[in-house]
Parts: structure tokens; sequence; C-alpha cells
């Protein structure tokens, strides 16, 4: 176990000199000159001269390479054209949020998905197990945007029953210090700023959670089933121990592992997923920092944006394999 | 498929390939009775080729021009007229939505195409040579997968412009590696055959080996991703639409169409609707006839 999270963690190393790499080339990849690009074709060419040098695009490309790299190992993630401020300031509060949001969605996805898969294998064939299926095949299917609009149109516009753009009440604004606002507004006291913040993560939670859901429903169904086959579990039951037992002490614990992996794979789903949904609902996420920075075209918001998410992506996908290991003790690693 | 032949034996009794086994010599014919035993993939088929029909057929079937504006009829709610309403311009949203299916199925045929032949190339020639070759394609794999995919098309779009041409090139990107892996580990299983090694002794060249052997025994499983890709490709288009990076106005593309109705939505909300609709409809098609396809072709494949 300990050699095999050395070589995993080894094994990371180059995937993310290859991401930097990549991130970098963003940039200097769009045709013609990228400082004229950004500035618009009206720019005078001393603006274009100055943005060039600021952007250090006058240098060789691997001085500029090795310029960027520095910059990154000391926390330098550029400077936004928009705010000329630095983003490794900034970046902070919007990332929070999309954390906040992810978090919420990940757990609904999985307390939701798992159990419904669970009911669906004990009550396989049943009316429930139809609908569960039916529900999860077309939540798989489901363009993130569309259900957004939808739910802000049922929910906000025609019930109003919850807010539908934003994580906060404007007029009642939330003090942030970690800027996860869950937890500030525990932390200050405020319970009515707590209700208001989640209100507030309801809707897009569920929207960017939905296909998640789905899959691990069906990943948890199958999954169970099979399990639920094993000699094991027909001796369990047979002892006449409750299915509640059975279910969540013997089979839960050996389905998990593929339910990991699809874990793992949608983080990556949500944090693209992110984008889409704080668009729709508003949310001041890193998404919606990105998207920002792409109508201004400030590249080096969407660099450094895009290198950011993509980090927390590889990394997540690195403890879940390390979980994995943990989890089953017959996977061997050569 | 030989290498299909050992495994008639392991079937189970009750998979459905199992009591054709006798009478039916073809794989791809034991799999079409397969996949046409599965209603839910024959669900999906149908759903797709409905679309198919309606993008052909768009010139004759949609009631208006897919442009065609009136403003004294701006949305106008469904009625027998507009049978899915009218939009801000007073486009007829049924004709635009037909028209939709156009763009749509192009961008992901097309894309998804070009993300197969490129990537099952690479996988290929990864698998098959091995070595330091395979060690640089597989971490180029492993690099552009380290991104969440919609992400890396983002980025693509940033670069190039946006339009649906450089939205269908961006699609097109991100799903290489899905493919080069794919195929590099169907090459990896089919190189240690026996009858590769022959063909190898009688001194084929390593292009006719890998041409008139290893690729034939790809097919199947790139048909499955291909499907499915093809869901996941229709999806990200709408999304690069939806966000101003792909199709530009006046196309009729269904992502672009609810970008341009969202302000609309407390007036006119099935002007937001309807294309979604489309979207999840196309995609639900696609997603049950792969998953049906997977069944039939690669019982192996199957969770």
């Amino acid at each position: 176990m300990f050699s095999y999270t050395i070589r995993r963690i080894l094994m990371l190393i180059p995937v993310l000199i290859g991401m930097t790499l990549i991130v970098f080339s963003l940039i200097r990849a769009i045709p013609g000159n990228p400082a004229q690009v950004i500035l618009g074709q009206q720019a005078s060419k001393e603006a274009v001269a100055s943005l060039t040098k600021e952007l250090g695009l006058d240098n060789p490309w691997y001085v500029q390479y090795f310029d960027y790299i520095k910059g990154i190992l000391t926390g330098d993630l550029g400077t936004s054209l928009r705010t000329s401020s630095a983003i490794s300031g900034e970046i902070w509060n919007y990332l929070a949020a999309t954390i906040e949001l992810s978090f919420v969605a990940m757990v609904i996805a999985v307390v939701i998905g798992v159990n419904a898969g669970i009911i669906s294998a004990w009550f396989q064939n049943s009316w429930f197990d139809y609908l569960a299926m039916f529900i999860a095949l077309v939540g798989v299917s489901m363009p993130i945007f569309w259900l957004g609009l939808m739910e802000q149109w049922g929910f906000s516009i025609e019930l109003g029953w919850l807010p539908s753009t934003g994580r906060e009440d404007v007029r009642n604004p939330i003090e942030a210090i970690t800027n996860l606002y869950l937890i500030d507004t525990l932390i200050q006291g405020r319970f009515d700023q707590f209700v208001t913040a989640f209100k507030h993560l309801i809707l897009p939670s569920i929207a960017l959670g939905t296909i998640p859901m789905a899959i691990i429903a069906r990943m948890t169904r199958s999954s169970m089933l099979e399990v639920m086959k094993s000699d094991y579990i027909r001796t369990a039951r047979a002892k006449g121990q409750s299915m509640f037992l059975v279910v969540y002490k013997h089979s839960l614990k050996n389905a998990i592992i593929p339910v990991l992996t699809v874990i793992g794979l949608q983080s990556g789903l949500l944090l693209g997923g992110a984008i889409l949904t704080e668009t729709i609902f508003g949310w001041p996420g890193i998404g919606t920092y990105i998207y920002d920075a792409i109508g201004f075209r400030d590249y080096p918001v969407i660099q450094s944006g895009i290198l950011v998410v993509a980090t927390i992506f590889v990394f997540i996908n690195l403890i879940v394999d390390l979980l994995y290991a943990a989890f089953d003790p017959r996977i061997k690693y050569n | 498929m030989p290498e299909l032949a050992p495994e008639k034996q392991k079937l189970p009794p009750d998979h459905p390939g199992f009591e054709v086994e006798e009478k039916v010599s073809s794989p791809w014919l034991e799999a079409w009775k397969s996949f046409k035993k599965n209603k839910l993939a024959i669900t999906g088929a149908v759903i797709v080729l409905l679309f198919i029909l309606m993008a052909l057929l768009a010139d004759f079937i949609a009631p208006y021009g897919m442009n065609e504006q009136s403003l004294a009829d701006k949305n106008l709610a469904p009625s027998s007229e507009h049978w899915f309403g009218t939009d801000d311009f007073g486009r007829d949203i049924l004709s635009r939505v037909i028209f939709g299916a156009r763009i749509s199925l192009w961008v992901g045929f097309f894309a998804v195409l070009g993300s197969a032949v490129v990537g099952s190339l690479l996988g290929i020639i990864a698998g098959y040579f091995g070595r330091w070759v395979d060690t640089i394609i597989s971490r180029i794999f492993d690099i552009m997968l380290a991104f969440p995919s919609i992400l890396l098309a983002i980025a693509v779009v940033a670069v190039l412009g946006p339009s649906l041409r450089n939205a269908l090139i961006a699609i097109a990107i991100i799903n290489i590696p899905n493919f080069g892996r794919l195929v590099r580990s169907r090459v990896l299983s089919v190189k240690e055959e026996e009858y590769i090694m022959s063909a190898k002794a009688i001194g084929m060249s390593n292009g006719r080996i890998l041409f008139s052997h290893v690729l034939p025994n790809s097919i199947a499983p790139i048909i499955v991703q291909g499907t499915l890709a093809i869901a996941t490709a229709i999806i990200e288009a709408a999304a690069l639409g939806f966000l101003g990076l792909g199709a530009q106005p006046p196309q009729p593309e269904w992502g672009k169409m609810l970008a341009d109705s969202r302000q609309y939505i407390i007036q006119a909300p099935w002007t937001v609707f309807f294309p979604g609709l489309a979207i999840m409809l196309t995609v639900l098609g696609f997603n049950l006839m792969g998953d049906g396809l997977r069944d039939a072709l690669d019982p192996r494949m199957k969770n």
C-alpha cells in the first residue's frame, strides 16, 4: 500500500507538467498576434506592444514557460487583464463558492443515488425499481443547463418557493470568513442567514447533482444485484437478519468499490458542469469567473482558472484511487 | 471476429445469445438478434431514427422557415398554428427545433467520427508498437483526461474563436483519448493471439497485420463507444452553444436557442422548454441505443 501510494503520487508529475504545458500554450496558440487579438482591432501599436511585454510574449517560448512555472510554484497565477489584480488573490472567493456548490451536489447525488440503487436492487422488478431506473435513464441524458432553467421556471418563477439566482440575500449580505457561506453563517451564529444560504444552494446543487445521481443509482443497483446473489448474503438472509442489517452491513461494503470509481469520475463532470450551472444561477464560482473572462478575452484568468480546476480534479482522482486500494484488500498493484 | 469464438461457450444459460448459438454462425447476426429483443434499445433506435428523418426532411416537414420572422406574432403561446409557440422574433419554434436537429446530429456525428478515426489510429500505433511510442501517446491521453472535458473544449474554443465549426473541432479533440485508450487495450489483447503471431511468422507487414487483423477486431467496441459518444457530443455542442461559444445567431442550434430565450422565460416559458426537450430526447435515444449495442456486441463490457 505504501509503495503504491508513492508510485501513484510520482505518476502525477508528468501529468501536472503536461497540464501546465497545455494551459501555457493557450494564449500562444491564438492565431495572429495574441496581444492584438486580446485588445481588439482598434488598439494602438503602443498598447499592443506594452501588453506583449506585460505578458512576456516577446521572450523565447522556453524562457516564457520557465517564468510561468516559476510563477506557479511561488503562488503567482498572473494578473487579471480586466481587474488588474493578482489572480491568486481573487480566485479563492470564486473557488470557495464552487467547492460549496459541488460538495452539496455530490452529497445529494451520493445519498439519493446510493439509496435509490439499494432499494431498486432489493425490490428488483418492482414499480419502484422501474420508476427509479426510468428517472435515472432520463437523468443521464439531461442537459443540466436545461434542467437548471426548468427548475428556475418551476420553483422560483411559478411557485416562488426558492431564490433563482445568487448565493445570498443582497439586502442582508453574509459576512465572509472562509467564503464557504454555510460554514461562515454557522461560525457567526446567524441561523437566519444559514437558512438563506442553504435555500440558494438547493436549485443549483440539484441541477448539478442530477447526472452523477443517476449514474450512481444505476451503478449501485447493478453491483448490489451481483453481491446479493452471493452465498454469504443468502446465508445472512436465511439466518433471519433484518433487511437493514443485511443490506447495509454486508452488501454495501462490497458494492462501495465500483461506486467509489464512479464518484471519482463524476467529480470531473461535476467541476465541468459547475461552469454551466453557475452561469444559469448567477453563482459567483470559478465557472462564472472563467466564463466572464472569456467574454473579456482575459486570457490569464482563463488559463489559471482552467489550471486550478484541472489540478483539483487530478487530486480528487488521486484520493479516490488511494481509497480504492484501501477499501479493497483483494486489489493488488504491481 | 475469431476471438469471440471461445467466449460463446462461457455464456450463461440466461444470456439472450445462448439459445440461438447453435443456429447462428455470424457474431454480427447474433448481436442483431440480441439487440432486437432489447425493448429499451429498440426504443432508442426508433428515437434516433425519427430525429435523423426529421433532420433529413426538415425542408418538407417544417411548417415555417427556420428564420422566418413575424414581429406581430412574437412570444405566442403554443396553438394549432404554432404547435410549440413562437420566440421573441416571432419565429416558429417547432420549425427551428426541426432544423436544429440537422445541426446537432451533424456536429455529434462528425465530431465523433473525427475523434474515432484519430483516436483509433493513435491507439493502434500505441498498442502495436509499444515501448516509447506507447509511453508518449498514453501520457498525452492521461494529460488530456486530466481536464474536465467541457473545460478542455472551452479552452480550445477560447483559442480558435467561437463558431459551430470550432465547437465541432473542440468536441472531436476532447473525445480522442477515450477512443485511443479503448483501441489500445484491444490491440494489446489481440496482439498476443496466435494468429497474429503466425501472421508475423509468415512475414506479413506491420501495416497489413494492423489493418486486416487488428483493426477489424476493434470495430465492435468502437461502434458502442461511438454511439454513446454521440450522445455526449450533442450535449457538449449544446452546452458550448448555450455559453455562446458554439453556433452563432441566427442558426437554430438547440443550446443557443435556450440561451437566447432565457430572458423571456417568465412571459414565454415554451421558448425554453421545447429546444431543451429536443436535446434530452436525442441524447436519450443515443444512450439507449448505445447501451443496447454494448449488451449485444460486447457482452464482456456489460456491468
